[in-house]
């Protein structure tokens, strides 16, 4: 789950993460007296969406008076702001970040992620701030500074060390500040079980002080249970209403650009199943995992958040049965036909346990939108066929 | 012979009384995995499906003298659960659990490392050699007796790839579901390894997907180590960047862990790499023939 930039800053301001002051409007009159209050004399004006390249998109914007913080929060407000990480759709910004302006000398980089080769979370540092870090990594490399740091011994003085010395930062109270800063990252990163902290930039101001001028967040889905402030800050209207839907009903759906629906069980044979019609010469939908289980009603659920796409011109269902049984799916299926209206060739596959009773059901059911196919190939050939047909 | 598991080894449920627990391993049971026991605590003393029942692990081995368990406990309990395996002696660990948190596994695995037990999973279907032992979840009857060693981060995929390679008359010596998330106990190169030592295993299918950088490190080792035909899928060649798909651990992050990489770096290893799912017991067939 992703948070905010103001959620993030108030996280870090919990355990001491320097940060300007500043407060989130979701009205331009708001926006206005959270100016007032901040009292300037210079004021950054920030679309709160989850996606990093805001100020590149013109979702971030200086302003001198308070009148410029109202003209600017009137246009960004509402805007749907298009950055490399929104995609072409772009994302409607719905909350605003009034903060303070900062006197900036230095643009650095700081995050938190988790290395997985090496099993624990790596201090990311680069005296590269300001610039998408992707293109640092590809670019100069040598510029990205890597410190892991176990858990089992938590950040060490000496971690801290390796960090300045890194960045060629040689004034001793600059050294302490920074050091200070790192350390506190890294501790709410553990204790709020966070998958990554990105701060870009990270800037030092004239006076040599450092401020987290940016702040972006994750954290791991699995650990919400036991951080139930940090669950309360998400933001359901940043996500894909259909992604949630289905969510709500143990579905794993994320939506493509193709035509050929798939339902599938498994997420490695969802990603197979979609990698195989492609490589058939078609193009799929979505990703939809529908789990374990695949009876009746999660079929059909299925059947209903694939159809909301009107791209979509045949599905393909495919499922291999282990412990669930091939016969019971197959009536499952039949059953969610008529739950649901499906007005597009629905090709099947079912493999596994008992695949030769649950032909046997289709086959038998004998209906007109229902065609079997006998194996992963030989599914994904009809759909791309039928879809092709439908054109 | 096999890896790691066989006819006699003798395995434990943590979490043996839970419902997934007791319907899972009354199936392994039936497939003739010696199930010597299991832990719930406060049951200890009772039995279940005709096995005793303690109340801590270490009560469990002494007892029963098992060196692998199985866990089903719930993802919270999870970390608990291993380091208690690692501490009470137990060999090898397989989790079964969706959902643990990461911050637990990295906690929970590096105690089993400081303890020489090894893990397979979390989130995994588990580890079945053919006719003799099954550990998980895995539908025992596609795992036909045989030659090819199986090793996958998917569930399905690990039975669409038995399947095929069952259909074109082959048979599995040990098959491995080694879990799709961030930290993950036994890998693809520890495996592989297990696998090229093993008399009984002629040939290898390694089903990997986007995320990380396992089979890359993979490649690596099958490049100066592995002398067996090793046949690659790698799911995910049309999932879009940054979006999580389904497995914690499978998203393209920062331009890395893409299928195309993956997939250069096994070719370059000399592995039979195929584009499709669907052509994996084909290549089996065909790196078998040469």
């Amino acid at each position: 789950m992703n948070i905010h930039e103001y959620q993030a800053k108030q996280i870090f301001a919990k355990y001491g993460v320097p940060t300007p002051k500043g407060l989130m409007a979701e009205s331009v009159e708001q926006a206005v007296e959270n100016a007032k209050i901040l009292g300037g004399p210079v004021w950054v004006v920030k679309a709160q969406i989850h996606a990093g390249g805001r100020g590149l998109g013109g979702g971030v914007k200086l302003a001198r008076s308070i009148e410029e913080v109202e003209k600017l929060s009137r246009e960004i407000l509402g805007m749907t702001l298009i950055t490399h990480q929104t995609g072409p759709e772009g994302k409607l910004v719905q909350k605003l970040y009034i903060e303070d302006g900062a006197d900036i000398k230095d643009e650095l980089y700081l995050g938190v992620v988790l290395d997985r080769a090496r099993e624990m979370p790596v201090i990311m540092a680069s005296t590269e701030g300001g610039m998408a870090i992707e293109d640092v990594a590809h670019d100069t490399p040598e510029k990205i500074i890597k410190i892991a740091v176990d858990p089992a011994i938590g950040f060490q003085g000496f971690h801290g060390r390796e960090l300045v010395f890194g960045l060629g930062i040689t004034d001793p109270d600059e050294q302490k500040k920074l050091i200070s800063f790192a350390s506190k990252l890294y501790k709410l990163y553990i204790e709020n079980d966070a998958e990554m902290i990105e701060i870009n930039p990270l800037v030092k101001t004239g006076s040599g002080e450092f401020l987290a001028l940016d702040g972006k967040m994750g954290f791991d889905d699995s650990a919400l249970g036991r951080h139930p402030d940090i669950a309360a800050m998400r933001d359901i209207s940043e996500e894909d209403a259909d992604e949630r839907e289905a969510a709500q009903y143990g579905l794993s759906y994320i939506s493509l650009d193709g035509e050929i629906g798939c339902m599938v069980n498994g997420a490695g044979l969802a990603m197979g199943t979609m990698d195989t019609i492609n490589y058939m010469g078609g193009t799929p939908a979505n990703f939809l995992d529908v789990g374990g289980s695949a009876n009746a009603q999660t079929v059909a659920k299925g059947f209903e958040i694939i159809l909301k796409n009107p791209k979509v011109k045949a599905i393909f269902v495919n499922i291999f049965g282990g412990i669930v049984r091939c016969d019971r799916i197959a009536n499952g299926i039949l059953e969610a036909t008529k739950l649901v209206d499906v007005h597009v060739p629905v090709i099947v596959r079912l493999d596994g346990t008992n695949a030769p009773e649950a032909a046997e059901i289709l086959r038998n059911a004998n209906i007109a939108n229902v065609i079997a196919a006998t194996d992963l190939a030989d599914g994904a050939a009809k759909a791309v066929a039928a879809a092709k047909q439908a054109k | 012979m096999s890896i790691l598991v066989n006819k006699d080894t003798k395995v434990i449920v943590q979490g043996f009384t839970g419902k997934e627990g007791s319907f899972h391993a009354e199936q392994c049971l039936a497939y003739g995995t010696k199930i010597v026991g299991g832990v719930t605590p406060n049951k200890g003393g009772t039995e279940h499906l005709g096995q005793p029942v303690f109340n801590t692990v270490k009560e469990a081995v002494k007892t029963t003298g098992a060196t692998v368990s199985m866990i089903f406990v719930p993802p919270a309990f999870v970390a608990d659960a291993v380091m208690e395996a690692a501490d009470a002696g137990i060999e090898l660990a397989v989790i079964i659990t969706e959902g643990a948190p990461v911050r637990d596994m990295q906690a929970a695995k590096a105690y089993a490392t400081k303890h020489s037990m090894k893990t397979i999973g979390p989130n995994c279907p588990g580890i079945i050699t053919a006719d003799e032992c099954k550990i998980g979840i895995m539908p025992g009857m596609i795992f036909k007796k045989g030659n090819i060693g199986l090793i996958s981060k998917s569930g399905t995929l690990t039975y669409e790839g038995a399947n095929q390679v069952v259909k074109q008359g082959f048979g599995i010596s040990t098959a491995v579901g080694i879990g799709g998330d961030p930290i993950i106990g036994l890998s693809y190169k520890q495996l592989l390894a297990m696998f090229e030592a093993d008399p009984e295993t002629h040939a290898i299918v390694m089903i990997g997907e986007i995320g990380g950088d396992l089979e890359i490190q993979a490649a690596a080792y099958i490049k100066e180590h592995i002398t067996k035909p090793v046949v690659a899928f790698i799911a995910g060649q049309t999932a879009p960047k940054g979006k999580r798909m389904g497995h914690a651990g499978a998203i393209v992050s920062g331009g890395a862990g893409t299928a195309a990489e993956k997939m250069a770096a096994l070719e370059a290893a000399g592995v039979k790499v195929v584009v499709s799912p669907a052509d994996i017991g084909k290549a089996v067939a065909e790196v078998l023939k040469k």
